[in-house]
């Protein structure tokens, strides 16, 4: 109905009226049934009853005895979701129809904003499903495996649609926000960055439940912590309580959604702690050397990082409620909190394949290591003699790089030599049964590698990135790195829905033209804003973007331009897709897990009916 | 004002009756669930603990194939792994009873 009254821009309905306008394209104005406050809880909640349902019918068998808890949760989720639709938001208000609506804020008509919020929701709504797998198994007391098998691909799902989203977030904010970077530490692209971060603790602290049947107690926490932390997002990014560019509406949904996190919370550790005694495992961790061990650590950074983001996030509310001071928490305390713990966690994407379950000896470790640390170093070494000891971080980020990318290589390629020789075959026919048979640790391998992907592009961008101000009068020109940029002159066009400034721009490059770039602003009529529209030429070979904001522009003709070089930062849009890959490889079906699983589980049914 | 509270109040009422309503036969059920007989469960942890053993045994010799486990490490981890595979299948093999205790896998 909401669609419908979008497309027909009916602007009988407040919330059409308020978010669109005669002269938005069309995509954009069916993109505002998720921009604004009432839209998106809609759509929180369409997607939470459409995932809910789909969870519980395919999950009917396996965990029959669980569903009548599982149900009420996810229920009971909805309900609130219901309610606030009903008596605190709606999007189905209506008015006399006003002659034009106000139109959309400027900065999300971007083609990446039809897609960067329903994947978050996507992600957010569906950690509700191992939540409520969760929580329901405790209740009903059937803490075996059953439920994590339920939900592991719901799980992924939601953590590939989050990570992906973020991403998308990310290019949005790079080519719309444009002051030249991907990644500001708002506090909302935070509120998305916290559940996937526990959410990525918990795909891998499972892996040590379902074969050490450990840390039980450890993932029932994660999972009501990440499911605890979209909520949160979602009151971040709606509730308009901290002032980012993302909190573009303001409202009353604020003390019903603290009231619900605060109730979800309570219940979760109420149930959590009622379980203990049965949730204790017995098994006890063998060796400090051991996967398991490594997966402990890579959950400790992991945890310390979303907690440390979450104090950034909170301590300006928390000043601001207990001081009455307003302060605001900068990139400087997350840049060093991501750097004190991503780089352990980058380090240990690389150990940590490569040690056995159980208990390795060092002796067996380091030959392991050798290989991967020996390409590392040799790219310390290079990276020194090529110059780029400019930048520790960037050294030291680099060369981690390389050593997990190496350790991830060692362990394709060992792997592939160990089928070959029990199955025989040809090489890319042993590489194919090595993954089909083991989706998950080879899926996982190929999202290590999407990470380091995003880590030399990030270090990239942060460490070795070039800005240049200047203000030009036409045929002047400026320097930037390797480019040389001649201003021709400024025009201005009319668009769809805004009146159009460019300022043209000549690139060159070691004598070699380029071509023209035009970086400006656009100026929305209905609006009434105007935006920065930057210029952004990618090199894909080299990797780096030529990205231009044209900051000013000048009554006598001349126009103040920023020009940023920033190395590798294409590599951070290429990991996106190589996570989706893995994440894909991860979750694709594994019939022969399915059978096993099937015999198991149909000896626990025969059991249950009993 | 007045009107919108009291309809408020009404609503969440009924819909707390209705939890209660729909929750009572769950909440019963919970209770049969927690008198479950302790073989039962028994049995469902043996099943799987027999899954991680023998999933554990498949990773090491895939392991010590590919290098990772060197072949000390093997000679003192497949030993224990075997046998608690060999303990759960006896544990799990019918004989007209279902077990009363789990394995001991480090026994």
């Amino acid at each position: 109905m909401l669609l419908v009254a979008l497309a027909g821009r009916d602007f009988s309905f407040v919330y059409v009226s308020r978010s669109t306008s005669r002269e938005l394209p069309l995509g954009y104005t069916l993109a505002s049934f998720w921009s604004g406050q009432a839209g998106s809880l809609l759509l929180w909640f369409l997607v939470l009853t459409g995932v809910g349902s789909a969870a519980v019918a395919l999950n009917r068998r396996l965990v029959r005895d669980v569903l009548p808890w599982t149900v009420p949760i996810l229920a009971g989720v909805g309900t609130f979701f219901a309610f606030l639709l009903v008596v605190v938001a709606t999007p189905f208000a209506t008015q006399v129809p006003p002659v034009d609506g106000a139109g959309m804020n400027p900065s999300l008509q971007n083609p990446y904003m039809l897609a960067h919020p329903p994947l978050l929701y996507l992600g957010y709504v569906g950690l509700t499903v191992p939540f409520a797998f969760a929580m329901a198994a405790l209740a009903s007391r059937r803490i075996d495996e059953r439920w994590i098998v339920a939900t592991r691909r719901w799980t992924l799902a939601a953590w590939t649609f989050l990570g992906f989203g973020i991403l998308l977030g990310a290019k949005w904010a790079y080519e719309e926000v444009g002051w030249g970077g991907w990644y500001a530490w708002d506090p909302v692209e935070n509120a998305a960055l916290m559940p996937w971060l526990v959410a990525t603790a918990f795909l891998h602290s499972v892996m040590v439940q379902e074969k050490k049947n450990m840390l039980r107690v450890w993932n029932v926490v994660l999972v009501a912590l990440a499911f605890g932390l979209s909520l949160f997002g979602t009151f971040l990014t709606r509730s308009g309580v901290i002032n980012s560019i993302h909190s573009f509406t303001q409202s009353s949904i604020g003390p019903w959604f603290l009231g619900f996190i605060a109730l979800v919370a309570a219940a979760s550790t109420a149930l959590i702690l009622w379980r203990l005694p049965v949730l204790r495992s017995r098994t006890r961790l063998e060796s400090l050397v051991s996967r398991e061990a490594a997966f402990l650590y890579n959950n400790l950074f992991l945890v310390a990082l979303a907690l440390t983001v979450l104090w950034g996030v909170i301590y300006p509310l928390v000043s601001e409620a207990v001081r009455g001071v307003a302060v605001t928490v900068g990139a400087p305390y997350y840049d060093f909190f991501a750097v004190v713990f991503g780089l352990p966690l980058v380090l240990m994407m690389g150990i940590g394949p490569l040690v056995a379950w159980r208990r390795a000896s060092l002796k067996a470790l380091a030959a392991s290591l050798a290989w991967p640390g020996g390409a590392a170093l040799a790219t310390g070494v290079a990276l020194l003699l090529g110059g780029a000891g400019s930048s520790l971080l960037g050294l030291v980020g680099y060369t981690f790089a390389v050593f997990v990318l190496a350790a991830i290589v060692l362990e394709f390629a060992r792997g592939t030599r160990a089928r070959r020789a029990l199955s025989g075959g040809s090489w890319s026919a042993a590489l194919g049964t090595l993954v089909a048979r083991n989706r998950r640790r080879y899926g996982g391998y190929i999202v290590h590698a999407a990470i380091v992907l995003l880590v030399v592009g990030a270090v990239g961008i942060g460490a070795f990135g070039t800005t240049r101000e200047a203000r030009l009068t036409r045929g002047e020109t400026m320097q930037v790195g390797a480019y040389t940029l001649r201003y021709l002159g400024s025009e201005q066009t009319r668009g769809a829905n805004a009146v159009e400034l460019r300022a043209g721009l000549a690139v060159a490059r070691g004598g070699d033209e380029l071509g023209v770039v035009r970086a400006g602003k656009n100026r929305y009529l209905a609006e009434q804003q105007t935006s920065n529209e930057v210029a952004i030429r990618s090199d894909w070979l080299r990797g780096e973007d030529l990205f231009v904001i044209a900051d000013q522009f000048n009554p006598d003709g001349s126009v103040y331009l920023k020009v940023l070089v920033n190395p590798l930062v294409n590599l951070i849009w290429l990991a996106g897709l190589v996570f989706v890959a893995g994440a894909l490889v991860t979750m694709w079906p594994d019939a022969r897990e399915q059978r096993r699983l099937a015999r198991r589980f149909a000896d626990e049914g025969v059991l249950a009916r009993a | 004002m007045t009107l919108e509270l009291v309809g408020l109040a009404l609503g969440a009422a009924l819909a707390a009756l209705a939890v209660v309503f729909v929750a009572g036969p769950l909440l019963r059920e919970s209770a049969r669930g927690e008198r479950r007989a302790p073989a039962d469960d028994a049995h469902v942890r043996l099943l799987e603990q027999r899954d991680r053993a023998l999933a554990a045994l498949k990773e090491l010799e895939f392991d010590h194939r590919t290098g990772k486990v060197s072949d000390a490490d093997y000679r003192a981890l497949v030993g224990p792994l075997r046998r608690e595979v060999a303990g759960v299948l006896q544990a799990l093999r019918p004989s007209g009873k279902r077990p009363k205790r789990e394995v001991d896998v480090h026994a």
